[in-house]
Formats: C-alpha cells, sequence, structure tokens
C-alpha cells in the first residue's frame, strides 16, 4: 500500500505529463505481481468492490467525527478521502503492518454491504494518512488524480517495451490484476487470445477543426449525430456493446445485442428513435439526446423503455467483418464494405450515416449553420486514404461541432469546487429572469457551469462570490445577484425535473460580462424559446 | 454594575482597549498599538506609539524604516498602560519576538494569544502557559484536518528529496518572516551545513535573527550566481517567487513549499508545489485544543482563522465561546503571511 500511496502522491503533485508517465512507467517495473497489477486496474479504473461505496466511507466517519466538524472540513479540503484519511482517529496501537495491495484486494473483494465498514476501519487501523488516502481512494475507485486510463496504458506500453495499440486491444478480454498481460509484455509469453473473444477495439477519434485549409477533394464528409459513440462486436456467437470508454453497456440496449448475428465490428452512434431527423435516411428518424439520456446508466431496460424509446446504430465505420480486420484499409474501402453490409441487417436496428455532399468550404458553412436539427451535433471530416487508427491522428478526422447557443445569466448561487478546484467558488447556479426585472420580476436558476473559465477567471469569481455573498446555505453561498456571465450551451430541453422547466446541455461560462447590469440578462422566455424538441 | 469584560472589545480595526486607549494589532493607523508580532498583518506602521517587544520593534524598524515613538516590552514584564490597564508580554512560540498579551484590568485576565504555537521552534522563545479569564486565540489552522507533524520528519523529506532529485535545485518557498529562518535552523539541526542560498527578499531578514543569536549558518546570496552552481542546492525564496520568472535561473527546479497549508494536497496541487512540506508557526488544531484545555478560560474568543470549527469543539466540550470575526486578517488574498 505505501509504494501505491507514494505514487498517487507523486502523480498528484507531477504537474509535467511526461514525468507522471515515468512514474508509471517506474512503478510497473519495480513493482511485484500482483501489486503492479492491482495498480494498473486503479490507474485505469478497473476496480470495482460491489460493497465499498463511498457512502460506506461516510458511514465510518459519522461513527467517528461530529457531523458540524466533518462537513466543515469536507468543505474546505473538496475531496471525502482527504478529508476521511485525516480526521481519521489513530488508534493507541496499529492493530498490525500496514496491508500490501493484494491483502487489501482479498479483504475488500470477500467483504459485504455488511460487513464492509468492519473490514475497511480495520485496514484503516494500520495505515498512516497517506496510506489511509490512498486505501479509500483504492477502494471506492475514484482516483481523481489527473491520470486518464490512456496515460497509464501508455505507461504500461512504455514500460515494458510493446504497442500500446496491442495494448488497448488485449485489455479488453483481461481482468485485474492481468496476469496474461503482464506475462505477455513483461516476459514474453503469447498474447492473450483475442479472435474468439467480442473484444473492444480503441476508438478513431476526431481532432477539432481550427482552420479551413484541408484539402476537401481529399475528405468525406458527414454529421456528427448527437448520440453516444458505439462499437457493437460481435464474434464467435457472442455480441457485446461498448461505449467510447470501453465501457460495455449490452446490458441496457438487449435489442441491438440481439439484432447482430454477423461476425463484425460496426462503430457508430447510438440513438433512439424519435421524429427530429430524417435528412434523407431510410429506416426513420431519431430523437434528440434528452431522449436517448432516459436510456442510458441503466443495468437492465423495462418493456415499457424498449417500446417508447427504441434504439438503433447508426453505422459510420466498419472494423471487423467475416473475421477480417478491415482497419489498415483506407476509409473509402472500408465505407464501401459497410454500404454493403448495413442493408443486410435489420432496418429497424441500423442504418448508414449518409455522406453529405461538401465540394466547397462556403457549401460546408452553410450545412453545418443550417443543421439545427437536435440530433446532429456537427459535421465531421474523414480522410479518404485514412486507416483506422486508434485515438486523435492528426490530420486524418476532424469534427466541426455546431456553434453553441448562448445566454446571458445572473449568477445566484456558488459553492466550492472539488479536486484541483478545492476551496475555490468554482460551481456556479445561473438563472434568467422570469417576468419583468424592473417590475418584480425574479431570477429563476436554469443551469449549472463549472467550467469555461481561465485559472486567473476563477480567482476572480471566487473573489467575487466571497465579497457579494448575502446568504449561506451549508456549503453554498449566495450572491447578490450582480455579476452576469454569458453562458454558452450546446443545447436546451423542456424538463420536469428542474423548476425552471428547462435543462441546458453542457452549460459552460463564455464570458464575464462586467459590463452589464444584471437586470439587463436575458429572460426565461428567450431560453425557452431555443428548446430543441 | 460594570459588565464584564467591558474594557476589551472587538472593533473593525482591532481588539480595543478603551480605558487604556491601546489597540492591539490595529488594521489601520492609530494614537497607540500594542503589536503581538511582526508579520505585516499584525504590524503596520503609521501608529503615534508602538509598544512591542525589543524584537518585534527591530523587525518593523527593518520593513518600515522609521517607526516613530516606540515602548520595548520584555517578556514578562508587567507594564501600566494607562487606565488601570496592565500588560505584559508573554513568548508566542510564533516567530522572534513573538508575544501573547496578558491584559489584567477591574480584577479580569484576558491574554490575545496573537499568532503562536506549540512546536518547539529554534529561532524562537516557546509559548507560555498562563491563567486567565478570557483566552482570546486565533484559529488560522481551527480545522481537524489541520495536523502538523513534528518538523523533523519533514525536514528529512526535504533532504531525502534533495537526494534523490540529482541535479536539480530545491527550491523551497517559506515566508520571509520566521519561516524561511526556523526551516534553515532546523535543516542545520539535521547536520545539512552546505551553504544555503537566498532570495534577495530574504537576505536581511536572515541577518536581522542572526544578530538576534539565532545561528543560521552558511547562508548564501543568488545575486550573479551561475545556474551549474547551484545544482543540488536548496534555494529559500518567498512563495510569491515560486512561480515567478525568477525561479527560472535555477538547474530545473524541484518546488517545494513549506507552509501548514500544505496538509492538503489539492491546496499544494493549486499552487504547483510538487515537495509539500506541512511545516506551520501556527497552532494546529490539536494544539489549540490543548492549549484552551490547558489554560481553562472561563471564556473562549476565537479571532481570525476558522472560527466556526473550533467554536463547535467547546460547544462539545462545554466550553462558553464565541467568534470574534475580526476583520483584516482573514485567509484569502495573501495566505503566504500566515502560513
Amino acid at each position: 500500500m505505501q509504494h501505491f500511496a507514494a505514487l498517487l502522491d507523486t502523480l498528484l503533485l507531477t504537474p509535467s505529463r511526461n514525468a507522471k508517465l515515468a512514474a508509471i512507467v517506474r512503478h510497473l517495473r519495480e513493482s511485484p505481481d500482483p501489486d503492479r497489477g492491482w495498480t494498473l486496474a486503479a490507474l485505469t479504473g478497473g476496480i470495482d468492490f460491489p460493497a465499498i461505496k463511498a457512502g460506506v466511507v461516510r458511514t465510518l466517519m459519522a461513527q467517528r467525527v461530529d457531523p458540524v466538524l466533518w462537513s466543515l472540513s469536507r468543505d474546505f479540503v473538496g475531496d471525502t478521502a482527504e478529508t476521511a484519511s485525516l480526521l481519521w482517529p489513530e488508534p493507541a496501537q496499529r492493530p498490525g503492518p500496514p496491508p500490501a495491495l493484494p491483502e487489501v484486494v482479498t479483504a475488500l473483494a470477500s467483504a459485504t454491504r455488511a460487513s464492509a465498514a468492519t473490514v475497511l476501519a480495520e485496514l484503516l487501523d494500520r495505515l498512516d494518512a497517506d496510506g489511509r488516502f490512498a486505501l479509500i481512494k483504492f477502494a471506492t475507485g475514484a482516483l481523481r488524480i489527473g491520470v486518464s486510463a490512456r496515460l497509464a496504458k501508455l505507461a504500461f506500453a512504455d514500460a515494458f517495451a510493446v504497442s500500446v495499440d496491442l495494448v488497448e486491444e488485449y485489455w479488453h478480454g483481461q481482468t485485474p490484476p492481468y496476469a496474461a498481460l503482464f506475462a505477455w509484455a513483461a516476459e514474453g509469453a503469447p498474447a492473450p487470445a483475442s479472435d474468439r473473444v467480442p473484444l473492444f477495439r480503441p476508438f478513431m477519434l476526431a481532432h477539432p477543426l481550427e482552420a479551413d485549409s484541408l484539402d476537401l477533394a481529399d475528405y468525406a464528409a458527414e454529421w456528427k449525430w448527437d448520440g453516444i459513440r458505439v462499437q457493437l462486436v460481435h464474434v464467435a456467437g457472442q455480441t457485446r456493446l461498448y461505449s467510447r470508454g470501453g465501457e460495455d453497456i449490452s446490458a441496457a440496449f438487449p435489442e441491438l445485442v440481439g439484432a447482430l448475428d454477423r461476425a463484425a465490428v460496426i462503430d457508430g452512434e447510438l440513438l433512439v428513435r424519435g421524429e427530429s431527423t430524417g435528412i434523407g435516411i431510410a429506416g426513420g428518424g431519431a430523437a434528440s439526446f434528452n431522449a436517448l439520456q432516459q436510456r442510458l446508466g441503466r443495468k437492465t431496460v423495462s418493456a415499457k423503455m424498449l417500446a417508447q424509446a427504441p434504439a438503433f446504430v447508426r453505422a459510420y465505420d466498419l472494423l471487423f467483418a467475416d473475421g477480417e480486420d478491415l482497419r489498415p484499409l483506407p476509409w473509402h474501402q472500408r465505407r464501401a464494405r459497410l454500404e454493403t453490409l448495413i442493408p443486410t441487417l435489420d432496418p429497424a436496428r441500423f442504418d448508414l450515416s449518409p455522406l453529405i455532399a461538401a465540394d466547397s468550404w462556403d457549401a460546408l458553412v452553410d450545412l453545418r449553420a443550417g443543421a439545427r436539427d437536435a440530433a446532429i451535433e456537427g459535421i465531421m471530416l474523414k480522410h479518404r486514404q485514412s486507416a483506422y487508427l486508434a485515438g486523435r491522428r492528426a490530420g486524418l478526422w476532424y469534427k466541426w461541432k455546431r456553434d453553441a447557443l448562448r445566454i446571458d445569466c445572473v449568477l445566484i448561487y456558488a459553492q466550492r469546487g472539488s479536486g484541483k478546484r478545492s476551496s475555490f467558488y468554482s460551481d456556479f447556479t445561473f438563472g434568467c429572469w422570469h417576468g419583468d426585472p424592473e417590475a418584480g420580476g425574479e431570477l429563476v436558476p436554469v443551469g449549472k457551469a463549472y467550467f469555461g473559465f481561465t485559472d486567473a477567471e476563477l480567482k476572480w469569481l471566487d473573489r467575487h462570490v466571497r465579497q457579494h455573498t448575502v446568504a449561506r446555505f451549508g456549503p453554498v453561498r449566495e450572491t447578490d445577484k450582480s455579476l452576469v456571465c454569458e453562458i454558452a450551451f450546446d443545447s436546451v430541453h423542456a424538463s420536469k425535473r428542474h423548476k425552471s422547466g428547462v435543462a441546458m446541455r453542457f452549460p459552460r461560462i463564455a464570458r464575464i460580462r462586467t459590463d452589464k447590469p444584471a437586470h439587463e440578462a436575458d429572460r426565461l422566455e428567450t431560453l425557452m424559446a431555443m428548446i430543441a424538441d | 454594575m460594570i459588565a464584564e469584560f467591558a474594557w476589551i472589545r472587538p472593533e473593525p480595526g482591532g481588539l480595543y482597549i478603551r480605558p487604556a486607549d491601546v489597540w492591539v494589532d490595529p488594521t489601520r493607523a492609530v494614537p497607540r498599538a500594542l503589536i503581538t508580532h511582526g508579520h505585516a498583518d499584525h504590524a503596520r506602521s503609521g501608529h503615534g506609539v508602538t509598544m512591542a517587544t525589543a524584537a518585534t520593534l527591530a523587525i518593523m524598524r527593518e520593513r518600515y524604516g522609521n517607526i516613530g515613538l516606540a515602548e520595548t516590552m520584555a517578556y514578562g514584564e508587567r507594564v501600566a498602560i494607562g487606565g488601570g490597564v496592565h500588560a505584559t508580554c508573554l513568548p508566542a512560540g510564533h516567530v522572534l519576538g513573538s508575544a501573547q498579551i496578558l491584559f489584567e484590568c477591574c480584577g479580569e485576565r484576558v491574554i490575545v494569544t496573537g499568532d503562536f504555537k506549540r512546536q518547539p521552534d529554534p529561532t524562537c522563545a516557546p509559548f507560555e502557559i498562563a491563567a486567565c479569564d478570557v483566552l482570546i486565540t486565533e484559529a488560522t489552522f481551527g480545522l481537524p484536518v489541520f495536523r502538523h507533524p513534528p518538523i523533523g520528519a519533514q525536514i528529512a523529506r526535504l533532504l531525502a528529496a534533495r537526494e534523490a532529485a540529482a541535479g536539480r535545485a530545491i527550491l523551497v518557498g517559506a515566508y520571509a518572516l520566521g519561516k524561511a529562518q526556523r526551516v534553515i535552523a532546523e535543516l542545520r539541526v539535521a547536520g545539512y551545513h552546505d551553504p544555503i542560498w537566498l532570495h534577495g527578499a530574504m537576505e536581511r531578514m536572515c541577518r536581522l535573527y542572526e544578530a538576534h543569536g539565532v545561528a543560521l549558518g552558511d547562508l548564501r546570496s543568488m545575486a550573479g550566481v551561475p545556474k551549474a552552481v547551484l545544482e543540488g542546492a536548496i534555494v529559500l525564496c518567498p512563495p510569491s517567487a515560486l512561480a515567478d520568472r525568477w525561479s527560472r535561473r535555477l538547474p530545473d527546479p524541484l518546488t517545494a513549499m513549506a507552509s501548514g497549508w500544505m496538509r492538503v494536497r489539492q491546496r499544494a496541487r493549486q499552487r504547483g508545489v510538487e515537495l509539500p512540506l506541512i511545516i506551520s508557526d501556527h497552532a494546529d488544531w490539536d494544539e489549540l485544543t490543548a492549549t484552551i484545555t490547558e489554560i481553562a478560560p472561563r471564556e473562549t474568543w476565537i479571532t481570525h482563522g476558522r472560527e466556526e470549527a473550533l467554536l463547535r469543539w467547546c460547544e462539545l466540550h462545554q466550553r462558553s465561546a464565541r467568534a470574534l470575526s475580526l476583520v483584516g486578517y482573514e485567509e484569502g488574498s495573501d495566505e503566504d503571511e500566515r502560513a
């Protein structure tokens, strides 16, 4: 545990990506098995102890620390694990030596809901504050230390001089502590079998389009649909649906899993049926992201849901077909294979993302500007000769999102942030006017924005909140409602869950408008008029 | 009958001792000021008469030049300050010259701790416990998450990091008054006798400490020193210089910071500190609560810092307490002063 704790601290406090990479590489080379496998699992989000949830930590602390002192401390520190590690009452004598990772894993994995608190407490008693911090992070599986799963995999590849693409590819058939993966990479054992298992293949991603310096003749254009990017894999009688991060979401979409019976790996956009779009697509329209959201994050799905919001895949690309790896082929050849495959599948579940004619930038600009269809997020440009390569490669794929919508809102509440922003007031609730602000109109909260500002602006906003507080409700400060901010967002939807009746998607602070008096901020009606569905 | 402790009261400009017309650590210029210690948020210039320990007066003169009329108060000397009030400076253990002030009036005893700590510090006299009716305590680190470990372990981490980071300069952010000298003195205690390099802003204060009998060993000025000389060196600078262009003259510096705030990782991370050293000149939570318990005053008044948590602790321990909410010493824009 101490090695893991030291690594966590290094990763947390080292600003440079290369130095973080080097620290992980060193750790993976020097630590024994299976400890390093568990470290890798923690760094890649592969840890899941069903009995240990964040609530267990809160329960433990509630038994040991006064709730007021806990909440004041948590509010200041901005991280539950760290607060708990610092407030944990040290036993007069440690009941045992600091546990090693494998022992921690055994103890936590065999814990039940009933025993979880006791098991965790016994381990915490054997560690110092740094060790307790690492243990809680490890046990609850949420590290939040500024290291992506991708960086950890890069480090793994670096540590043992293997290809990161192969690491990604073999990864998904493996479970922590990844014995077969370490045997292959570190000891030269044969690669883990991958051709009879429905593996996730890392997605090819797009760069944001910045300058119109591309030669459009080299690129194909298609819509960027506003659903979630998925990969549907069928091999040897098994089908899996993976999200963009490689998470298996098959259980939430049984209608799709049942619909693919050919050996293939399809890259596409998951959408649900609706009236919004039909741009020349035979199978029918899609609904906005809002409708899709009802179906996300479910472990199971009801028959009613299946009937009301049936899902389908709008196909972009074909990675494998009939056991053949198509990824090295140029895009136009893969596209041809995809166009052959899709018509042979159930049209209720699959359609083809159509290409759009874009001979000139002017035409493209017009198309993008006109694309207010709720299911369209923007335009994709794909190099016709591009192989399908994992990750984000320069010069091959570009995304060109629709312009954001904008509205001027008034800052109402602020709360301290977590992680990097701990102790700064960085979570802001904004409102629009309901009724005429000059004649008794009220501000109603319409959304929360956590980002979009620079570090310097964050400091400025933090100071503004501290100096303009009129009331406190626990950790929340109410401001004097004098500050206008321009909020940018991707779309806005009707919502019964929000008092204002609207929910913005992806709101962020675009500009701080100190030049604008609060009564000139926008009215709720303005926002309502932007509703897309 | 006059209300209890009516002769001392919190005002927007500081604590005011009415019968004597004396302000403690006033935030604006006043006719008569009693200063607990030399940090800028407590010791300001421009007062008619400044009363403080000799070391504090020396620090103020070093910083402000002429400070006008001054009255020296020796530790333990009971001084009549007018209106029937007596004041006694007692060591606070915070920085060189720092004092708690015991006021006596109308048969009542009130102690203003100023900033204080209980951990040993080779650069200043240790905190002295005295009985009182009202204890007016600081609460800078008044949250139970703040537990400052013994300084020896932190110095050992600094030295180990220096060994491990071959060729890199170790740049330690430390407040120029108190923290810097304590870190240097503790490095010497730990057996480190190499030259220690100083940012220009620290040199004079280090000389002042030495003039007051605090030996700091071989100190060198950074001015005009070639980069290569500083490989593997320990360099001290004010926290504000850590991220400044100034630090570019160092060979690949490893950024450390000596502060009680470093207990919280995210604080270190926000400041870009790679090696957080939990070294504070303030009482931590345990010292604050132990001091209240030990002195056992009838009432505890809590000021500048995290009053809410300490107030809650007093409530849980059936101790009468209130928050003074003095302005001007709040944590915020410049934590460096109060680290």
